[in-house]
Order: structure tokens, then sequence, then C-alpha cells
């Protein structure tokens, strides 16, 4: 024989079965009688028992000593495990499972196989039978307690009883074997208990007479088996103890129909199902611990019968079907409303499968006479694994915990449940959209100057400086256009762009007019205006949400399209950028109409107060870095004063001054003295914005310095790589454009403001009156 | 705490009504009976239009010396009412509303079983449950 080397636990467990089957204490071996019961509860198929036999060396011998046996009982955990049988591979293969023997007839056995076959129970596995014998099977309970004082006093040898504990791993065999000590008369047994283990495995033994005595006090594991048979589909291979079970039931069966089907199939629909729940029940009930837990069998009845009403395992069975479905069951009315209550866990009033199951278990429970639970059983809980918690938190159940129950965890979710978790990112998302709705106004900070006045740079070149400006602005306007779009904005047209620059920098009033014109094409224009004017307020969600949380600006802007929309337009007035112009462009710009000006000069403005705008763009850093200029002020002004005629006067006219403008570039020394001007005040030039072309042309020729100066800023532009140099100048510059920028900006919230409280008067007016008006409804 | 907790179905029969049983419940039956009309009259008050906007917590009913009596209708006409002891002053409003809320999601549980005919008495153990909850224990 080969060496053979065994873990501990092997040792333990072959000790046991050795112990078990050396009836006669020999210490030979077993009788073949039972050592071939004891193989043949291995379930393999007798082919295979024969190999084992002869190649543990048995068969040489006729008997099976101790080697022998374990050289047995490790090629049968070979086989088992699908491994072939060679005598090399008794030694080479690790963590090869313990056989399993397949002995006990009754569920619990069965469970114990199953669950400990391959777990190593350190500890005393006796208890456990005994606790999961159900109060049903007191005739077990009475076998396993007796047996359970005689483990302890034994150490060894004849009362297998005690090498339980000492093995643990085997709590099937020890449980056996206890059942067998009993009988074999180291304890007074009820002699039904060696009946109570042996025949299932009895092929060919007729009913012995204590087994037909155990049949009888065991009748509802018979039965359980018997349902085996009668189900259509015959237990799932995966558990070993089915098929042997099956095989023992119609052994017996054969041997002399002692079986007893508790219930006579009665529904006609559900023959086999019934047939399945009397015996299913009883299963339940003898199997330890849990009389719920499902077996692998009844769950693959149950899902076959689940298929049959959807098809689809991960689906869900509506309410009305299975309704019809468990009606044919013929339970009352208010025991299936009971049980559904029980099983459907998220109340969504469908069936997932393991729902589907466990009212099933429950309805053959009930069928079988056994009481409903107040409580879904844990086993029965469906498994909400995949789940987020909060999703698989059971309601109606106090049983949180979704125990990790043996039972075969099928891949279905509860389909609800998911959808409960799906809402939630769509609800994000939608709040990320309200959230994009109310985004910080996308002010002309700073910062946003700077990026306009990158912008400015990177688009800056040798053209005119107007379409310079444009052509930054253009790229500005598609960012807000960008938000726009993102907010659901129609995207603004830079036309719109301009134009509502325009009506930013000028007044209020007449700015609105034009603006709301270019609202009406849409109700993001202002945004669109915005990117001309300094900080284009955030995209704003309607023209029609008079008050948006957002920044006042936006809040103007909102309450303009609400109201009037003239104040909207206000809101533009971002266009601070005119601060530049203040200054010079103050005096000739006052009077300009911005509706005299029409659109296109409007825009034509915007786009060229942008470059001025940065004043707090970088127009003025431009001037100043090239200019090196101490009054930057001087020149925005000038400048912006100049743009805005230039944009006013029309593109012919930018392109003359341009071409000014790059003349004097050349100047470049000009700029500096052109700085000089004088920084008027900032409001002034926002207001002044609007002054008519005419106003603004004359004003133009009248400040030849102002274009020149203005040309020097666009200019700049492109120069504005040299001021780098400069740095320390231009952050001072630029500070204070920012400055100036600042206070125009305040100027001009204080204006919008002043408008917005004029606008909620009116609307609250027109409120009250609408109230008035309106029947009353509510008491 | 409540005294008597009664559903009652659209066409006012009564699908459940569990009372603390040491007062007589046929004055509870007599008491939630006569609330059904200062239902209606508040619901009726409310207006044609508003009826998407009709708030199911109806509130007081009216009171009486010795208990209190709250109203709540749901958008399938079912009612609800409970009857709580004057005495107990400690019951807020939102208490109230929160005892309406839980029986409304527990009666929705129940109409979800496809067993549950509507217009059938409750007989729902989940149901029984939850209104215990809400009973002023019996002692």
């Amino acid at each position: 024989m080969e060496s053979l080397t065994l873990s501990d636990v092997e040792q333990k467990y072959y000790s046991e079965l050795f112990l078990f089957c050396d009836v006669d204490n020999t210490k030979k071996v077993a009788s073949n009688g039972k050592v071939l019961d004891l193989f043949r509860a291995a379930q393999l198929s007798n082919e295979v028992v024969h190999q084992i036999t002869e190649l543990c060396g048995a068969t040489r011998l006729g008997h099976f000593g101790r080697s022998q046996f374990y050289i047995a009982l490790k090629l049968i955990a070979l086989a088992q495990s699908g491994l072939p049988l060679r005598v090399e591979s008794l030694n080479s293969v690790r963590d090869l499972p313990l056989p399993r023997f397949v002995m006990g007839k009754n569920e619990q056995e069965m469970r114990h196989v199953v669950m400990f076959a391959d777990t190593e129970n350190q500890g005393p596995y006796l208890p456990r039978p005994p606790g999961r014998v159900q109060a049903k099977k007191v005739s077990a309970h009475e076998m396993i307690q007796p047996c359970v004082p005689t483990v302890d006093p034994q150490p060894d040898t004849t009362s297998p009883v005690v090498s339980p504990h000492q093995s643990p791993p085997t709590s099937p065999h020890a449980w056996r074997k206890h059942k067998r000590q009993a009988s074999g008369g180291n304890v007074d047994r009820q002699p039904s208990v060696p009946g109570v283990v042996w025949p299932p495995f009895r092929e060919a033994q007729p009913g012995p007479v204590t087994g037909d005595g155990m049949w009888s006090a065991h009748s509802p594991p018979p039965v359980q088996e018997s349902w085996v048979s009668f189900t259509d589909t015959p237990p799932s291979c995966t558990l070993p103890m089915h098929p042997p079970s099956a095989q023992q039931l119609q052994q017996e069966n054969s041997n002399g129909g002692l079986l007893l089907l508790t219930q006579p199939e009665s529904t006609t629909v559900r023959t086999v199902p019934s047939a399945m729940t009397t015996n299913e029940i009883q299963r339940q009930t003898s199997g330890y611990d849990d009389p719920w837990k499902i077996t692998d069998e009844q769950r693959q009845y149950y899902i076959n019968q689940f298929k049959t009403i959807q098809a689809d395992l991960t689906g869900l069975i509506p309410g009305s079907a299975a309704k019809e479905f468990f009606t044919k069951s013929k339970l009352p009315i208010l025991e299936l409303s009971h049980i559904w209550e029980l099983s459907d866990f998220d109340k969504d009033g469908a069936l997932t499968l393991d729902e589907f199951c466990a009212a099933f278990h429950l309805v053959v429970a009930r069928k079988n006479g056994y009481d409903l639970p107040e409580k879904l059983p844990e086993s029965l809980m469906p498994k909400l694994i995949d789940l987020d918690d909060s999703a698989g938190v059971p309601e109606p159940d106090p049983e949180v915990g979704f125990s990790a129950s043996p039972v075969e965890v099928t891949p279905n979710k509860s389909p609800s449940m998911p959808s409960l978790n799906q809402n939630w990112p769509e609800l994000n998302q939608s709040n990320e959209d309200t959230a994009i709705v109310h985004p910080v106004p996308i002010r002309m900070t700073p910062s946003k100057i700077h990026m306009q006045e990158m912008e400015l740079k990177r688009t800056g070149s040798d053209h005119t400086h107007p379409t310079s400006p444009l052509m930054a602005k253009p790229p500005e306007l598609s960012e807000e256009t960008k938000l726009a779009a993102a907010i659901k904005f129609p995207g603004t047209t830079v036309g719109d762009g301009y134009s509502s620059s325009d009506s930013f920098t000028s007044d209020q009033e007449p700015i609105s007019s034009a603006v709301n014109r270019q609202r009406s094409h849409s109700g993001t224009s202002p945004e669109g205006l915005k990117v001309v004017a300094p900080p284009p307020p955030p995209p704003r969600p309607n023209a029609s949400h008079s008050r948006s949380s957002s920044l006042d600006m936006n809040r103007n802007f909102a309450a303009v399209p609400a109201g009037p929309q003239q104040p909207g337009v206000v809101a533009f007035p971002p266009a601070v950028p005119p601060r530049p112009l203040p200054t010079q462009t103050s005096v000739p710009h006052g009077h300009r109409s911005v509706e005299g000006d029409g659109l296109p000069a409007i825009t034509s403005t915007s786009p060229q107060q942008m470059p001025e705008q940065p004043n707090f763009a970088d127009f003025s850093q431009f001037q100043v870095f090239a200019v090196d200029q101490p009054a930057d002020d001087g020149e925005k002004p000038s400048d912006s004063g100049q743009v805005e005629r230039c944009a006013e006067t029309t593109g012919t006219m930018r392109t003359a001054k341009n071409d000014v403008q790059a003349e004097e570039r050349n100047a470049t020394t000009v700029n500096s003295a052109k700085v000089s001007t004088p920084l008027a005040p900032p409001p002034k030039p926002v207001r002044r914005r609007l002054k008519s072309e005419d106003e603004l042309r004359p004003d133009v020729e009248d400040l030849p310095q102002k274009s020149t100066v203005i040309a020097t800023v666009l200019a700049t532009q492109p120069s504005i790589p040299r001021s780098i140099g400069k740095d320390k100048k231009a952050i001072q510059a630029s500070i204070r454009r920012n400055k100036e920028t600042n206070t125009v900006l305040a100027r001009l919230n204080s204006e919008l403001q002043q408008q917005l409280k004029d606008l909620l008067e009116e609307r609250i007016s027109l409120e009250v009156q609408l109230e008035q008006l309106r029947p009353f409804s509510h008491l | 705490m409540a005294v008597c907790i009664a559903v009652i179905a659209k066409e006012n029969y009564p699908l459940y009504i569990r009372s603390v049983p040491t007062q007589g419940e046929l004055k509870f039956h007599y008491t939630v009976h006569t609330s059904l009309d200062v239902v209606e009259e508040k619901i009726s008050g409310v207006g044609k239009a508003l009826a998407d906007q009709r708030e199911l917590y109806l509130g007081l009913l009216y009171p009486t010396e010795d208990y209190k009596v709250y109203g709540y209708m749901t958008n399938s006409k079912v009612k609800f009412v409970i009857v709580v002891d004057s005495s107990n002053t400690s019951l807020r409003d939102n208490e109230i509303r929160s005892m309406f809320r839980k029986l409304h999601n527990s009666f929705t549980d129940v109409m979800c079983n496809p067993f549950y005919n509507p217009g059938d008495p409750i007989q729902s153990k989940a149901f029984d449950s939850i209104v215990s909850t809400m009973m002023v224990q019996a002692f």
C-alpha cells in the first residue's frame, strides 16, 4: 500500500469513519458490508467503488485494514472531487475535500453533509445535530440526545460517540455514528436509531422492522425524499445528497412503500407541486436549525416554476400572475394574502425570484400544516446583496440581517431596488443641472478679465483693433454660448453679444430696449452680451425667471426679462468695461442714445468696448505695458471712448481707426503720452457708451489723441508680450484698472438693484391684482 | 397614541376600524361616523380647481371634551380617521401627521397585495401591527 499522508483533519475524519465501520472493534476493518454502505453513501458509482477497493488493496486482503480504509476514503474524496483515481494522487493532491458520505436520510443529515463536508469543525459538532433536529423529529432527538452524554465520557475506541468530539469535522459522520453507536448498544437506544441511519442506504434490503418503525417515526423525511421522485426536476447534482436521496427514495418505495405522502395531490394543476410541497415542508421542518430553509432541490423546483410564469429569472412576476398561481394551491385567500405580505419584500406588488421562492416555500409550508410565521424567516429573505444598503434594508421585517443562508444565492436582485438606486444618480444629475442654472455668475472678475485679456492677446494681432476685440469676443461669446447651451439657452450670436454688451454699457433704459430686442432672440442674449461685458453673468436659465438666486446681476437680468425688460438690458452693463471711456468719452458720449445707435452700432461698440473693458480687460494693460505708462486709466477711457466711437461708427470706421491706430502703434511712444488722459469717473462712461455715433464720431475726431491712445491700446494687444518685462507696472496698472472696474461695477450694481426693486414692486402689485381677480379657491 | 383608528372607503363604509377596547367601541364607531360629515365639509370647502393641491392631511376635524378627531383623506377618497384622547396633550400636529403617513404607507402596502380586493375589509397582519404601534397600549 502506498504510504498515505493525511492531514490532521483527514486523520481524524478517517479514524472516525474507521471506528464507525469497525463495529466489531477488530481494528481491522469494517465489515465489508458496512464499508460498502459507506462507500455507496459517497454517491459514487459502483464501478468507482470497485476501483477504489481495488486500489486500496482491500480486495487483495479481503477486508479493509485501517490503512486500506484510509486510502479508500481518500480515493473517495478524489473521486468526489472529480479527480481521476490514481494511487499517486493520494498524496499529491492537496486541499482535497473530505470525502462526503450521504447517509443521513434526514434533511439534517444531508445538510450536515453538504454544509460541513468541507468545513472543519473544530468545535463539537455534536450539539449541532441535536440542535437541528426539529421538534417534529422527536425520535431523532431522542436518538441524538442520549448519544450526547455518551460522547463525553468515552475517549475513543468503542464508542464512536466520543469520536465526534475528537474529530469535529465530520459532523454528519459523527452524528451518524452517534446513531449508529447508539444502536450499537453502548447506550440504550431506541432500536429504531440505527434504522434511521441506515435504511436509506440499504438498497436491496427490505425495510427492516426497525426501518419500518423508523419510517413511521420519521415519516416526514422519507416523504420528503419521496417528493424528489415526484418532482419533474430531479434534484440538481450540485449536492451529493440529492441523487442518493432520490435513489434511496426509490429504493425505499420499492421496498415497502411505507413512504407516506402526507398529503395527496389534490390540486390538479399543482399535482407535482403539491407533492413537492408536502415533502418540502417536511423537509423544511426537518432541516436543522431552520425549518424555513429551502433546499436546493426545492429551490430548483421553484425556479422552474418561476420560469413557467416569467422566463427571465431576473425579472418580476406581476402580482396578478402570482395571485393566479398561488390561488391554485387552494389556500384561503387570507393566508395567501399574508404569505404575500411576508414575501413581497420590497412591496412593489411583484415578485422577484427570491421573493417567489419564499412565497412558494411558505405556501408549501402552509399546505403541510405549518403555521405561517409572523415575520419572514431569515432564510427566506430575498438576497439583496448587490443592492445598496439603503435599498436592501428590509422594511417590514425587523430581521435586518440578511443571513448568508446556505440557500443558493440566486443571481437575481430585486429589480425595484436597483431602480431605487438608479434614481439617485438621476436626481443628482438633475441637481447638477439646476446648479448649472445658477452658476456663479461668470463675472468679469479679475480672473475673467485676465482670461479675456489672454484671449485678446491670443487673438490680438495686427488686425484692426475692432477685429481683435471682436475676435476676442467671439471666443468669449462662444464660451458664454456654451454655458448658455449647457443651461439650455439658445446660443447667442455674436451680434447679440455685441448688442447686449452695448446695452450693458449704455444707459439702462435705452439699452434695455435694444437688449430686449436681442433678448427676444435668445433668452441668454444677456449672457452673451455679458461675454462682451465684463463678466458675462452666468447664463440665465430663462429670461423669464425673474428671480434667480444668482448674483444680483443675474437677478437684474432675470428681472429684466420679466419686467419691462429694459432693466435687464441694463444688467448687461457688465459692460463695465466702458470704464475707460469715462474720462474722455464721457463727455462726448453723453448723448448717445442707445436705440439710436441701432443694433449694429451697439454691436460695434460692444466689441470694442470689450477691449476697453479690459480696462480690466487687458487693453489698458496692454497699453500700460506697451506704453510704460503711468496713466493707464487715462488711456483706458480714451481708448474705450475711442473704441466706442469706432464701434459705433461702423466697421469702416473701425478699420479706419485701426489704420490710424496701427499707425499710431508704430509710434508706440505716443502711447505713453496718451496715457496721461485722466480717467473719467467710471459710471459716466458706462452710460455714455451708448452715445450716438454722431457724438462719438465728432468725439473721435476731437480726440485724436484718444484715438491714438486707443490705437495704441489696441496696438498693445499684440504687444502685450512686451509688457511682460514690465510686470510690476503692469501689475500695478492692472490693480488700478481692476479697482476702477470694481467701482464701475459697483455703481452698475447699485443701479441695477434699484431697477430690481422697481421691478419687484411692480411684480408685487401685479400679483396682488391677480389674487384679487382670482376667485378664492383656498380656504 | 390614538384611541381609535379607522379606515373608511370611498363610499364611506368602513374598511378597518380598531379602537382601544376599554371604552366601549360603539362610541368610537359613532364618532368616526359623524366625523365623516366633517371630512366632507372640509373637502368641499377646498374648491374645485384645487383637487390636486388639496392637502391630504385634514387636521383636527372637531374636538369634543373627551377626545379629538383628526382626519386624512387620500387622493382615492379613502379616509383615515384617528381619535385621540383629549387628555393626551403631548401629541403635536406633526406627530399626528406622521401617524397618518405611516397609515397611508401601510395602506398602500395592503393595496399592493394582489390578494387584496379593494373594498374588502383589511385583514393584513402587517397593517394591524402598524396600527397597534400607534394605538394606546391597552393595559
